[in-house]
C-alpha cells in the first residue's frame, strides 16, 4: 500500500488540472482512473481501425489559456485550432451559414432579413458586454455570502464592484440576462426564424431545458465566454480529438513525477471522524492519502462514494435535488468519404464548421417536448461537424470522422431503462435527419458509436450522462454551485475537495473548475500559490 | 417589410465568393489604381490611396479631387411623417430643413449616447436620404413606430461621388452640370443624366468648394466617364481615403468610431459620448419637439455630468500627434489625440482631441501632448506643448464663395 499526499478521484480534464497544479506544488498526487484510459468527457477513442473520435466533448473553446500556458500543455502535444463558421439547413433546400469575417456574417443574415443584418452588432455587443462581465470570474473562488470570511467579503466586494461597473441599464440587463429564456432574448433582436434558431442553440446545449425556458440565456452566455488565441466567442477543434486536451494533461502530470493508475476504480471514499484518510478501490485495495479530490459529479461522489452517515442531512438533502438530468446523447461516425450537403454551394466553408438541421426556435421547443414525455426527439437538434476536414491526425487522407452532439436524449424511456434496441432506434433517428440533407449518407458510413445517456453514465460515470455535472441555471451558479456554503471546493468532510464541473464555474472542458479546487486546497496547506496564473485580464 | 423572398435569397448565396463588395466604380478606380493598396469600408473595397496618397491631397487643395463614397451607409426615408419622424429621431430642427438643403446632423439613443453622426437630405416634401458610417436600420425601424413612413436602405443601390477641390465647379460646369452655379453651401439640386436624374449638393468632407453626386448604381459609371471627361482639363484626379483624412482633419469634421465610439459599438460603458462630449453641442436644438436622449443631454447640462470634451490642439513642432497621450502640466493624463496630422495647406501641427473634463473645460492651459515618433527602430520620445484652437483649423474662402470660383 502506497502512500499518496494527494488522490484525484477520476481522471478528466478537471481532475488532471487539478492533479498537475497539486503535483507541481510539491505534492504527490495520484490519479485513479476507472477506465483503461484517462480523460473521461474529453476522450479521443479508435473504436474502429484508422479512426479516431471525439466521444464526447467535440469542440474546444472554453478551455482556460492560463492553465494551457502553467501547464505547458502545448509542449506536451495540444494545438488548439479555430474552424470557419458553420450553417443550419433549412427545410425549403437553402441554408443560413455564419462566417468569422464580419461583413460576410452581415450580408448572410441579409439573405434572410435586412433588419436582422443589421441588428447582430448590437446584439453581439450586448452579449459581449455580458461575458466581459463573467468572464474574470471564471478562475475566481465564489464568495461564500454568509462565510465572513476576509476573503469572503473580498471576493463579495469584488463581485460588488464589477457589478458597480456597468451602469443602472447594464444591470438591469445582467438580471435579465441570468434569468430570461433564450427564446425571447433572441426576440428583442431578430425577426428571422433561422437566424433566431441558430443563435438559440448555445442556450440549449447540454440543457435539459428548452429554447423557450427561463435561464436559458445563461447559457448561452457560458458557450460564448470562450475564445481562441483571444477571439472571444471563437470555437475550434483540438488536434487529434478532445482526447489531445487530456492526453497533454497527462503528459505534463507524469512528467512532473505524477502517477496515473487507469482500470482502478473507486468503490469509496474513506472517512473517519469527519476526515478522510484515502479510498478503497472496488476491489478492495486501500490508497491512502490525507487529500481526496472528486473529480466525480456532486451526486456520484456525495451520493455514492461517500457513505450518507458521514455527511449533513441538509447537505444530503441538496445534493439529491441538484438538477443534473441527462438531456443529450451522442453519435459518432466513421466515413469512408466526405459527406455531400447539394444545399451548400462546392467549395463551400461550412463543412468544416458546425451544422445543423433545426431551423426554427419552435421546432427545438417541440424537440424538448418529447424529452419531457420520457422520449427522445423525433425531430432532434443535432450539433454535427467533421473535425477531419482540418484535422488530419484522426483518419486517412479522405476518410472522415463525424461528430453528432444530439439533444433532447432522456435518461429513461418513460421510466423504463434503455435497451441496445432503443439505443439503434435512437441512432436511425439521427441518421435519417441528416440523410434527408444528404443523399447517399448512409453508404459512406463505416462504423457508429452510438451514446445515450446510459452510455455516457456506464462509461464517463457522469450522473444521467449531463454533460455539464449539473445544469448552468442561475440557481446552481457561482456561490450556490453546487451547494451553497460549499461553493469553495471543499466539502462536509475535511480532507475531501471536489474538482469537477459541478462546481463553480460550470462544465464544458474549461479546466477552471480544476485550477480553482487546485487553488484552494494549496491556500488550505498553506502553500504558495503564486505559479498559478491569475486570469488574463479582461481589457 | 424585411422579409426577403426565397428566390432572391438562394440567388444572394453567393456574396460569399466576394467577401469584399465592389464599389459601382471599381473598375474605374482599378484601372486607376497602380499601388492596389485597398482597405475595408463598411463591407466594400476602399482605396487607401491610387497612386500618391500626397499628390491625391494636393488634388483637393488645388485642382478637383474624385473621391468615391458609396460605401457610405444610406437611408432613404419618406412619407407623410418623414419630417415629424426625423425630428423625433435627430438632434437638429428637420422643419427648418427646406427641400433641396442638406444638413449635418446626429442622432442618439435614450440616454442621450450619440449613435452616429451623418448628413440629411431633403429630397423633397416628404422624402430624405440619412447617410452615415454604421447601420442602424434595426433603430430606425423601431422608432418609426406610430409615424406614417417608410425605411429603406438604399447603399447598394445608390452610388456616391464626392468632387472636391477648386476646380470642382469648373470640372461640374464642363461636364453640363452648370445649373449648379447658384448652389450655395448645403444647397442641392437634381438634374438629368442620362436616364436618370443626379442628385448634386454642394457637400463635403474636405472644407473645400465641393460637391457630392448621388446616382443609380446603374448610371454610376457613365456619371463617372463624363466627370473625368469633362474634369481632364481641369486637373481631376481620383484619390483615396488617405488623402482625404488629410483635408478632413483640417477642416475639424470628426468620424463615427475614429474620433468617438458610437454607442451601439461601445463594449466598455464609459466610451459612449453625448453630442456635447464629442463638439456636437452646437447641433442639439432644446427648442424643438421632443427628441430621442433630450431629457438625458439636457439633465447632463443641467447637472453638469458630462465628462469628457472634443477640442482642436495645435502641437509644436512637426511630428504628427496621432494617439498619442495628451497632458496636463506635463503631467496628469487628460486625454487622447484621435486624429492629428501635419497640415500641409495650414502649416500647422494639428490634433483632434478628446480630453476628460475638467480638462479642456475648466483647464485649458498648460496642456502637453507625448509624442512618440518611431525612428529606425528606436521611440524618439518628446512632450510637445499643445494650444487648444478653434475648428476648423483651415478656413477657406472658396469653399462657400456663390457663385463659386472656376479655379
Amino acid at each position: 500500500m502506497r502512500k499518496f499526499d494527494a488522490i484525484i478521484v477520476g481522471g478528466g480534464h478537471n481532475g488532471l488540472v487539478t492533479a498537475c497544479y497539486l503535483q507541481r506544488a510539491g505534492l504527490n498526487v495520484a490519479v485513479l482512473e476507472k477506465n483503461g484510459w484517462v480523460g473521461g468527457a474529453a476522450t479521443s477513442r479508435e473504436l474502429t481501425p484508422g479512426f479516431l473520435y471525439s466521444n464526447c466533448s467535440y469542440v474546444c473553446s472554453l478551455f482556460r489559456p492560463e492553465i494551457m500556458r502553467d501547464l505547458e500543455l502545448p509542449k506536451h502535444g495540444l494545438q488548439v485550432i479555430a474552424y470557419e463558421g458553420g450553417a443550419v439547413f433549412t427545410r425549403d433546400g437553402d441554408y443560413l451559414a455564419s462566417y468569422r469575417d464580419h461583413d460576410s456574417h452581415r450580408r448572410e443574415f441579409s439573405r434572410y432579413s435586412k433588419r436582422d443584418a443589421e441588428a447582430y452588432d448590437r446584439y453581439a455587443r450586448d452579449v459581449t458586454r455580458q461575458c466581459r462581465f463573467i468572464q474574470p470570474l471564471l478562475m475566481r473562488t465564489a464568495p461564500d455570502p454568509f462565510g465572513f470570511r476576509p476573503r469572503d467579503i473580498s471576493e463579495l466586494l469584488y463581485l460588488a464592484r464589477k457589478f458597480g461597473e456597468f451602469g443602472p441599464q447594464e444591470m438591469a440587463q445582467t438580471l435579465r440576462f441570468w434569468t430570461m429564456s433564450i427564446a425571447d432574448f433572441l426576440d428583442e433582436y431578430f425577426e428571422t426564424d433561422v437566424i433566431k434558431a441558430y443563435l438559440a442553440l448555445s442556450g440549449i446545449i447540454g440543457t435539459a431545458l428548452g429554447p423557450m425556458s427561463p435561464g436559458t440565456a445563461y447559457v448561452l452566455l457560458h458557450h460564448y465566454m470562450g475564445e481562441v488565441d483571444g477571439s472571444v466567442g471563437a470555437w475550434g477543434y483540438a488536434r487529434g480529438g478532445m482526447g489531445a486536451v487530456t492526453q497533454a494533461l497527462a503528459r505534463s502530470f507524469e512528467a512532473s513525477g505524477g502517477t496515473i493508475r487507469t482500470d482502478a476504480p473507486v468503490d469509496r471514499i474513506l472517512s473517519r471522524g469527519g476526515r478522510t484518510s484515502g479510498v478503497v478501490l472496488e476491489d478492495g485495495e486501500e490508497v491512502r492519502a490525507p487529500l481526496v479530490v472528486s473529480n466525480a459529479d456532486v451526486k456520484r461522489t456525495f451520493l455514492d462514494l461517500v457513505s450518507e452517515k458521514d455527511l449533513p442531512g441538509d447537505f444530503v438533502h441538496r445534493v439529491k435535488h441538484f438538477k443534473m438530468r441527462g438531456s443529450s446523447g451522442k453519435v459518432n461516425i466513421a466515413l469512408d468519404s466526405l459527406p455531400e450537403f447539394p444545399a451548400l454551394p462546392e467549395g463551400s466553408a461550412c463543412i468544416r464548421g458546425d451544422m445543423h438541421f433545426t431551423d426554427s426556435v419552435e421546432r427545438m421547443e417541440r424537440a424538448y417536448d418529447d424529452w419531457k414525455a420520457g422520449r427522445w426527439s423525433a425531430d432532434p437538434f443535432l450539433d454535427m461537424m467533421i473535425p477531419t476536414t482540418i484535422d488530419p491526425t484522426m483518419t486517412s487522407p479522405g476518410k472522415h470522422f463525424m461528430s453528432c452532439f444530439v439533444q433532447y436524449c432522456p435518461p429513461k424511456l418513460a421510466g423504463r431503462e434503455w435497451t441496445d434496441a432503443d439505443r439503434d432506434a435512437f441512432a436511425e433517428t439521427v441518421v435519417s435527419q441528416i440523410a434527408e440533407y444528404s443523399p447517399g449518407f448512409r453508404d459512406r458510413i463505416v462504423h457508429m458509436e452510438v451514446r445515450t445517456p446510459r452510455e455516457i453514465e456506464r462509461e464517463v460515470g457522469i450522473t444521467e450522462g449531463n454533460i455539464f455535472q449539473g445544469e448552468l441555471t442561475f440557481d446552481q451558479l457561482l456561490f450556490n454551485r453546487p451547494v451553497p456554503g460549499y461553493a469553495q471546493y471543499r466539502s462536509p468532510i475535511a480532507g475531501l475537495y471536489m474538482c469537477g464541473s459541478s462546481t463553480h464555474p460550470g462544465g464544458g472542458v474549461m479546466g477552471a473548475p480544476g485550477r480553482n479546487a487546485a487553488i484552494e486546497i494549496l491556500r488550505d496547506l498553506k502553500r504558495p500559490t503564486e505559479r498559478m496564473s491569475k486570469a488574463h485580464e479582461v481589457v | 417589410m424585411t422579409t426577403i423572398f426565397a428566390e432572391g435569397r438562394r440567388a444572394a448565396q453567393t456574396h460569399i465568393l466576394t467577401p469584399r463588395l465592389e464599389t459601382p466604380f471599381h473598375a474605374r478606380l482599378a484601372a486607376l489604381d497602380t499601388l492596389n493598396e485597398w482597405y475595408t469600408w463598411s463591407g466594400c473595397k476602399a482605396p487607401h490611396a491610387l497612386s500618391d496618397p500626397e499628390l491625391e491631397y494636393f488634388a483637393i487643395r488645388s485642382t478637383a479631387a474624385l473621391f468615391d463614397i458609396s460605401p457610405m451607409v444610406k437611408y432613404r426615408i419618406a412619407g407623410p411623417d418623414a419630417e415629424r419622424y426625423l425630428n423625433r429621431l435627430t438632434l437638429r430642427d428637420v422643419r427648418r430643413l427646406a427641400v433641396n438643403r442638406v444638413h449635418y446632423t446626429a442622432w442618439c439613443d435614450d440616454h442621450g449616447h450619440v449613435l452616429d453622426d451623418g448628413t440629411l437630405f431633403r429630397l423633397g416634401e416628404t422624402d430624405f436620404r440619412l447617410c452615415c458610417q454604421e447601420r442602424h436600420l434595426p433603430w430606425l425601424l423601431d422608432s418609426a413606430f406610430g409615424f406614417s413612413v417608410d425605411i429603406r436602405e438604399e447603399t447598394e443601390a445608390v452610388a456616391g461621388l464626392a468632387l472636391q477641390g477648386p476646380t470642382s465647379f469648373a470640372v461640374l460646369a464642363a461636364a453640363g452640370f452648370g445649373d449648379v452655379q447658384q448652389l450655395k453651401p448645403f444647397d442641392s439640386t437634381t438634374l438629368p443624366h442620362d436616364d436618370v436624374s443626379v442628385t448634386i449638393s454642394r457637400t463635403g468632407f474636405t472644407g473645400d468648394l465641393g460637391y457630392e453626386l448621388f446616382v443609380p448604381r446603374a448610371r454610376a459609371l457613365s456619371l463617372w466617364d463624363r466627370l473625368w471627361t469633362a474634369g481632364a482639363a481641369h486637373g481631376i484626379r481620383a484619390i483615396g481615403y488617405d488623402a482625404l483624412n488629410q483635408a478632413r482633419i483640417e477642416a475639424g469634421f470628426i468620424v463615427a468610431n475614429g474620433d468617438f465610439i458610437t454607442a451601439d459599438g461601445a463594449l466598455r460603458a464609459d466610451r459612449v459620448r453625448m453630442p456635447d462630449e464629442i463638439g456636437l453641442d452646437w447641433l442639439v436644438d432644446p427648442d424643438k419637439p421632443h427628441f430621442n436622449g433630450r431629457n438625458a443631454i439636457l439633465a447632463a447640462r443641467r447637472n453638469q455630468t458630462l465628462k469628457n470634451i472634443l477640442v482642436g490642439l495645435e502641437i509644436e513642432g512637426n511630428i504628427p500627434a496621432e494617439h498619442a497621450l495628451v497632458y496636463h502640466r506635463r503631467k496628469h493624463e487628460a486625454g487622447i489625440v484621435t486624429a492629428g496630422i501635419w497640415s500641409p495647406t495650414a502649416k500647422r501641427n494639428i490634433a483632434i482631441a478628446s480630453l476628460e473634463r475638467p480638462y479642456g473645460s475648466l483647464y485649458k492651459d498648460d496642456l502637453w501632448v507625448e509624442i512618440y515618433a518611431l525612428r529606425e527602430l528606436k521611440y524618439q520620445k518628446m512632450m510637445k506643448r499643445a494650444k487648444i484652437v478653434p475648428r476648423p483649423f483651415l478656413r477657406l474662402a472658396r469653399r462657400s464663395a456663390t457663385p463659386p470660383g472656376l479655379r
